[in-house]
């Protein structure tokens, strides 16, 4: 792989591999899985290669056991690549070195580090004091976060005493008070409300802005990808089929666009079978696919052919998208 | 200042915060404070069966070897493969894997500030047993108080290393702490928490001898409770043990973090 300067993340022919006990239902499978065990590699990961540059905000996107959580605990260090490399600013992750470990957090949706009986105040003193932050780095740096983060006497109460959004922002304000430069989430809004998810979500959008950090980011909201990520890498049974930014990814899993129209006086179906495929009729409002080479055209024809009193071309929405391309297996 | 390559204020954040975190379960630190009664259970059945005296003691210095031995394991007493296999097994092994600490330094803290918790619990217990025997009370030397703590502590730090190897097997095994009861069943006889070490045989004492399991309870005890007690080779054997056993965690922790694969993570 060539390497560019500015590649800050190097992933090369990376694999993992789990080792699984096969075990036979029922008891006389239970009885010979008992003295005769025996096991089987899954591959999780295999033969993976990308870079990351400095200050990009990636998603990791694919369906639950794609792969895409043992890439970003590869990433970090968190367990080791049966083959291949890893690359994180000239750290090996696997190796775990204090430099590399004061560069990096891991925010894990469904996983706390913070003591549960006492407030978050107590384990962010003890990171500080771990991460080697000065009383007066770690009170500035909380303040900052805090504010950010719209967090104030819940860092006094007791984590068990906070909703989930305050625990999850909590976790948050824990993870990132040694300034990260890479930032490693995995699903950092499972669980929480709409509102919670998008105070997260503008959050790490402000974060990458204001410190340039590079976010490495898993979700099975697309929303947060939308929000958050212009490059998407895509996972599949643990190969890698897409990476680049999400429009093109959007426009390859989609040739077509959405074509909207409110009508003046109500039509049947075939009547718009010609300009499209009708996604939906109802009444006065039509909904058609349409090919994005013939949409200039199909909509030039549209507005001469009815009288439209309103009319509104889109993509289809990308959870869709994504969803139908995951259950297909396949890019086209 | 530096201790174990920490800074005194990592140290002292990781045990004041342990301790606010101990102190909230104060009631069941009393109730495992009381459930470490089997020293006085024994010295009851020695007693009544009058054997002390086979033993090399009289009703007095039994009480006050197992007093002692109650004391000693109060501050001695390790739980680190139980914590450890839950957060293995959990997925709160991950962040701490990811912090400039070594995990292990975390549960040390736990068990210090656990100690520290207990200690009003242990000498209510202690206070207790001399008002029910006035005959037995005693007060310990300044310097007996003294070598009686450091040999406590040092069968604090070789049974937390014996556990921790145990519990470093979680990166193989998943349930290490079924192997730990392996080493349970030779602490409870070898250790002196049931009976004092010199009423062994003194064939099964040498083998005994050979194993860290006297210096974790019989030889701290002996020194508080001012039986004679061989103090340089105690020390020389607790020193030599904690020798063999940190590279020995070293290595297999080494080794076993290579095989982590975050589960439930």
């Amino acid at each position: 792989m060539h390497n560019n300067p500015s590649d800050l993340i190097i992933v090369d022919q990376l694999s993992k591999y789990y080792r699984v006990a096969n075990k036979q239902p029922g008891f006389k499978g239970t009885l010979k899985h008992f003295f005769d065990r025996r096991s089987y590699d899954v591959p999780a990961v295999t033969n993976i290669s990308f870079k990351i540059s400095q200050g990009e905000v990636v998603g990791f996107l694919g369906a639950n056991g794609a792969g895409k959580t043992t890439l970003l605990k590869m990433m970090c260090g968190l367990i080791h690549p049966s083959t291949g490399l890893v690359d994180v600013g000239g750290f090996s992750p696997q190796r775990r070195q204090t430099a590399f470990l004061k560069e990096i957090t891991l925010v894990m949706g469904q996983k706390q580090q913070l003591i549960w009986d006492l407030p978050p105040m107590d384990s962010l003193y003890v990171n500080a004091a771990v991460y080697g932050l000065s009383d007066h780095e770690a009170k500035a740096r909380i303040n900052e976060l805090a504010d950010m983060l719209e967090l104030g006497e819940e860092l006094t109460r007791p984590v068990r005493k906070l909703s989930l959004g305050q625990r999850m922002k909590s976790e948050i304000l824990a993870a990132l008070l040694h300034k990260p430069s890479v930032l490693f989430l995995d699903e950092p809004t499972l669980g929480l409300d709409v509102n919670a998810q998008a105070r997260v979500r503008s959050f790490l959008s402000e974060y990458n802005k204001r410190t340039g950090a590079t976010i490495l980011l898993t979700s099975h909201y697309m929303a947060d990808i939308t929000a958050l990520c212009p490059r998407v890498i895509c996972i599949h049974k643990g190969s890698l089929f897409y990476d680049g930014d999400l429009d093109s990814l959007a426009n390859s899993l989609s040739p077509s666009r959405e074509v909207k129209v409110e009508l003046k006086n109500s039509c049947s179906s075939d009547q718009f079978e010609k300009y499209g495929e009708v996604q939906d009729l109802n009444d006065r409002f039509v909904c058609l696919l349409v090919s994005r080479d013939k949409l200039t055209d199909v909509v030039s024809n549209l507005l001469t052919d009815f009288d439209i009193i309103d009319l509104e071309i889109g993509d289809p929405p990308i959870e869709q998208l994504i969803g139908e391309l995951f259950i297909k297996g396949d890019i086209n | 200042m530096r201790i174990f390559g920490l800074s005194f204020k990592v140290i002292k954040t990781l045990l004041t915060t342990q301790y606010a975190y101990m102190l909230e379960y104060r009631i069941e630190i009393a109730l495992w404070a009381l459930s470490g009664v089997l020293p006085f259970i024994m010295f009851s059945l020695w007693s009544q069966n009058d054997v002390g005296n086979t033993f090399g003691l009289n009703d007095i210095g039994l009480a006050r070897y197992f007093l002692s031995a109650f004391l000693v394991r109060q501050f001695s007493v390790v739980w680190v493969v139980f914590s450890f296999e839950e957060d293995s097994l959990s997925g709160r092994l991950s962040p701490y894997l990811l912090q400039p600490l070594h995990p292990l330094l975390r549960y040390v803290a736990a068990h210090l500030a656990e100690q520290a918790t207990r200690l009003p619990f242990a000498l209510a217990i202690a206070i207790t047993f001399f008002v029910l025997n006035p005959s037995s009370f005693w007060l310990p030397s300044l310097p007996q108080l003294f070598l009686a703590y450091l040999s406590t502590h040092l069968a604090f730090s070789i049974a937390f290393l014996l556990q921790s190897l145990v519990a470093a097997l979680c990166f193989w095994t998943e349930k290490s702490s079924a192997l730990e009861r392996l080493i349970f069943v030779p602490y409870l006889f070898l250790s002196g928490l049931l009976v004092p070490l010199s009423a062994f045989p003194s064939n099964v004492l040498k083998v005994a001898m050979l194993t860290p399991f006297p210096y974790l309870i019989n030889f701290p005890a002996r020194i508080l409770s001012g039986m004679p007690v061989d103090i340089f080779n105690g020390f020389l054997a607790q020193f030599l043990w904690i020798l063999i056993l940190l590279p020995s965690v070293s290595i297999l922790w080494k080794l076993g973090v290579k095989r982590y694969t975050a589960m439930g993570a």
